[in-house]
Parts: structure tokens; sequence; C-alpha cells
């Protein structure tokens, strides 16, 4: 098998072509899908048994938790084949992942003490999913931190890349802290072996909008990698060509 | 292979006999940590009631906090005066394999700060009004969790070292890292005060630090080296 498309990436004006191309096919989809998940999830499906509109909450949470873990990972696995390849596009995605990842994170924790508040009377508990969820969110604003705290670009790639792997440890922990823990912080009840413990017209818009959240982080992540390949790549000759053929819009 | 291996191994006990050696000539740089300590745990009761029912309660908790920011204001000289001077250069370009000589330099660093730190927290603990007969546990877990904390400390250090003023950064890089073994080592130590045995708890934290010897130096030698590019 050839690797030469994968390391064709490696090349910032190819990146930048190929990011720019793709992503409409995900923002749009995205909007789509969030204004269906979301409509259906948060007008349409029916109220819950126990916890009334309340539960609505997950049609948020839920994708964002989903997407604060995936996004690290994501950022993990990127920096470490910038360190690995040496592919400086591959750091400059993680770089673009860090302050959405964080972002994703923290609407995870407050949604999640939006509905603390009144299903468990409290907006915060010490509580295993919680806590590491916090630190994760730690693990970013400190991978965010020390790279604006190193001066040459390329070491900040590689250093906070050690970072962004090294924390990688913590990803497992969240995921799992509900099964390892008798934890406040109910189990999942999605992904499971025995299949979906809610019913189909709660679940269906939950997808929907899980889709949605994660085509909407693609684009993102396209939308800000590319700014960040603009900004490392400013005074390169690709640049001033592309300008110079299409005008302001590269 | 075997001639390698013992090469490597001579190699880190003779850093680690410079390193001891340095800090005999100095021991004030290695006792500031051990004395920041005992401030630290002295500023506990005196912030609260200092009952000791309430102090027995509190002291898990305090001697751990403590013990954390000790080791924490200690990782400054683990690799920061070897880097300025260049000896961290040539230790990389000996031929001899990095992680070990870290291994041995965060070995070291650990016998000036964990060590002492672990042996005087117990004292600390009984003044904060833990029985006498926990102390052996309370050493104990003191050590295991120690040896955790100066290993991922190593990988902060490494990580922090191309970083002009890294005290806040150091922090926090490290203490997320450190949480678990903060977690267990806290439980450990307030089953050793209730009389309890610590035996779970225990092997969570010898598992830590089992997992942090395997792992944070290949980490911090990666981290180290990019620092030194």
């Amino acid at each position: 098998m050839s690797w030469a498309w994968f390391h064709r990436f490696g090349s910032p004006p190819y990146f930048y072509r190929v990011a720019g191309l793709l992503t409409p096919w995900f923002a749009w989809p995205a909007a789509v899908l969030l204004v269906v998940g979301l409509g259906w999830g948060l007008f349409v499906s029916p109220p819950d048994k126990l916890q009334g509109d309340a539960y609505r909450i997950i049609y948020i949470h839920v994708p964002n938790s989903w997407l604060s873990l995936m996004s690290y990972s994501a950022m993990a696995v990127s920096a470490a084949i910038g360190l690995i390849w040496r592919i400086k596009v591959a750091h400059a995605v993680a770089a673009a992942i860090a302050p959405a990842g964080a972002a994703f994170t923290a609407v995870s924790l407050l949604t999640g003490m939006l509905w603390g508040q009144p299903m468990w009377g409290t907006y915060w508990a010490w509580d295993p999913r919680i806590v590491f969820e916090l630190v994760l969110l730690f693990f970013f604003l400190g991978y965010i931190a020390l790279r604006s705290a190193i001066d040459d670009l390329n070491r900040a790639d590689r250093t906070s890349a050690v970072l962004a792997i090294v924390g990688v440890v913590n990803v497992p922990i969240v995921h799992y802290s509900v099964i390892w823990w008798n934890s406040l912080h109910q189990a999942p009840s999605v992904l499971r072996t025995d299949g979906p413990s809610m019913p189909i017209q709660m679940l269906a818009p939950l997808l929907v909008s899980f889709l949605g959240f994660t085509l909407y982080f693609v684009a993102v992540m396209l939308v800000r990698a590319r700014a960040e390949v603009l900004h490392r790549e400013r005074g390169g000759d690709w640049i001033r060509e592309a300008v110079a053929m299409h005008g302001n819009s590269p | 292979m075997s001639s390698l291996q013992s090469s490597a191994w001579r190699a880190a006990s003779t850093v680690i006999r410079r390193d001891l050696l340095l800090a005999f000539r100095r021991p004030g740089e290695w006792l500031q940590p051990l004395a920041f300590f005992l401030i630290v745990t002295l500023l506990f009761p005196l912030s609260t009631d200092p009952e000791l029912a309430r102090l027995r309660q509190l002291a898990p908790a305090a001697l751990w906090v403590a013990l954390l920011l000790a080791s924490m204001l200690a990782l400054d000289f683990l690799f920061r005066e070897d880097a300025n001077d260049g000896t961290l250069e040539q230790l990389a370009l000996s031929g001899q394999p990095f992680a070990v000589l870290l291994l041995a330099k965060t070995a070291t660093h650990w016998m000036l700060t964990g060590l002492p730190l672990a042996v005087v927290a117990p004292l600390a603990a009984v003044a904060l009004g833990a029985p006498a007969s926990s102390v052996p546990q309370v050493l104990v877990t003191l050590l295991l969790g120690s040896v955790s904390l100066s290993l991922i400390g190593s990988i902060g250090a490494g990580l922090t070292l191309g970083v002009r003023r890294s005290g806040a950064l150091l922090s926090l890089l490290v203490l997320p890292l450190a949480i678990p073994t903060l977690v267990f080592g806290a439980r450990a130590t307030q089953l050793a005060m209730v009389g309890e045995s610590v035996a779970g708890p225990l092997y969570l934290l010898g598992a830590l630090a089992v997992l942090g010897l395997t792992l944070a130096p290949l980490a911090a030698a990666a981290a180290v080296r990019i620092s030194l590019e």
C-alpha cells in the first residue's frame, strides 16, 4: 500500500486546498443535522417519565461530552503524527483542535451542572466522572498554556505534542469512570452491550444531534487548521501566488 | 547485550553519584522543600480550630496537599541547572540510553526530596493527631506516593525546560497528572489513621508507581531532548 496520499497532506498548500474543499461537505450536513436533531429532541420527542423536560439537555450534553474525549484523542493522535513523522501540518491540526476541545469540555461540564441542579439538587458533585472531565479541561488548558509559553514554534509544537500524548491516560479514566466506580453520574445508556436503554423516540434525535455535533467538530477543525496553516506559512510563496491568482481568497 | 546493559547501569550510577555529591556540597537547596512542607502543614491547624478530633479529619488532606506542593517546588532544580550548564546535552550525547540517565537523575532527586519528605511527614501526621501506631503504614504510603510524584514531576520538568518562568505552568501541567496519586494516597493515609487495612489503595499506589516508572522516563527523555534541540 502506498502512503503517498498521506504524505501529500504534509504539504501546507495541498492541505490548505483540500481542507478548504472538504469544509462545506462537513459544515452543511452539520447545520442540517443540528437543526433537525435539536429541534426534534427539544420540541418533538416525548418528555421523560421521571425527569420531565429537564432530560432534554442530554441532546447537547451527551454529544459535547463525547466530543470532549474525541477531540482530545484526535489532538493527541495528530500531535503524535507530527512528532513521529515530523509533519508540521499535523502539529497545526493539533493546535487547531485544542481550543475547540476545551470549549466542548466546558460545555459538557456546564450543561451537566445545569442538569444536576434540578436532578441531584446540586450544581456540582465530587463524582469521579465529573472530576476527571474537569481534569480533561485542565489538560486542554495546560496544552494551550505550554504551547503559548514557548517562543520557538517548532519546539512549542514538539513539546506540547509530548504533553498531549501523556494526557491520553486520562481519556480511558473519564470513559470508564462510571463503570469502575459506583458513581452518582449515570452509567452509559446508549453504547451498551445489551443495546440502548432508551426508547427510540428519545434515542433517534440524540443520534442525529450526535452526528451533527461530530460533523460540526470536523468542520471547525478544518477551518481552524486552515487558519493556523495560513498563519504559520505567512510570507510563503504559495500564499502570494494563490492571492495573485484568486484575489483575496486563496 | 549484557555489556551494553552494564555500561548503561554504570553510567546511571555515575550520574547518581555526581548528583548526590553536588547536593551534599550545597545542603541548603534540598532542605528548602522540607521546610516548606513543615510550614504548609503548620498552616492547616492555624487556619482552623486546632481541636484534635477535627485535625485528625483534616490530616490526610493536609499531608498530601503539602507533599504535593513541596515536591512541585522541588521540581525546579531537577533538570534546570544541568540544562543551563550543558550537562544535559553531554548526557544526551553520551550514547547511553537517555531515559535511563534521566531516571537516574529522577531517582537522585527523589532521594533528596521525596525520601526526606516521606520520612518527616509521619511526624507532621502525629502532630495532626494520627495515632503513633499508624506511623509505619503512613510512612509506606508516603514513600510509594512520593515515588510517583517524582516520576510524574520529571515529565513536567522536562516539558517546561524551554520555558523562562515555569512555576505556575509546571503546576498546571503536573497537578492534573498527580490527582490519582493524591486520591489513593490520601485514602490510604485516612484508612491507616483509623486503624483499618490500607491494602487496597496501597496496591493502587504501587500500580501507579510502576506505571510511572515504566513510562515517565520515556516521556521525560522525549521532552528534554526536544528542549535541547
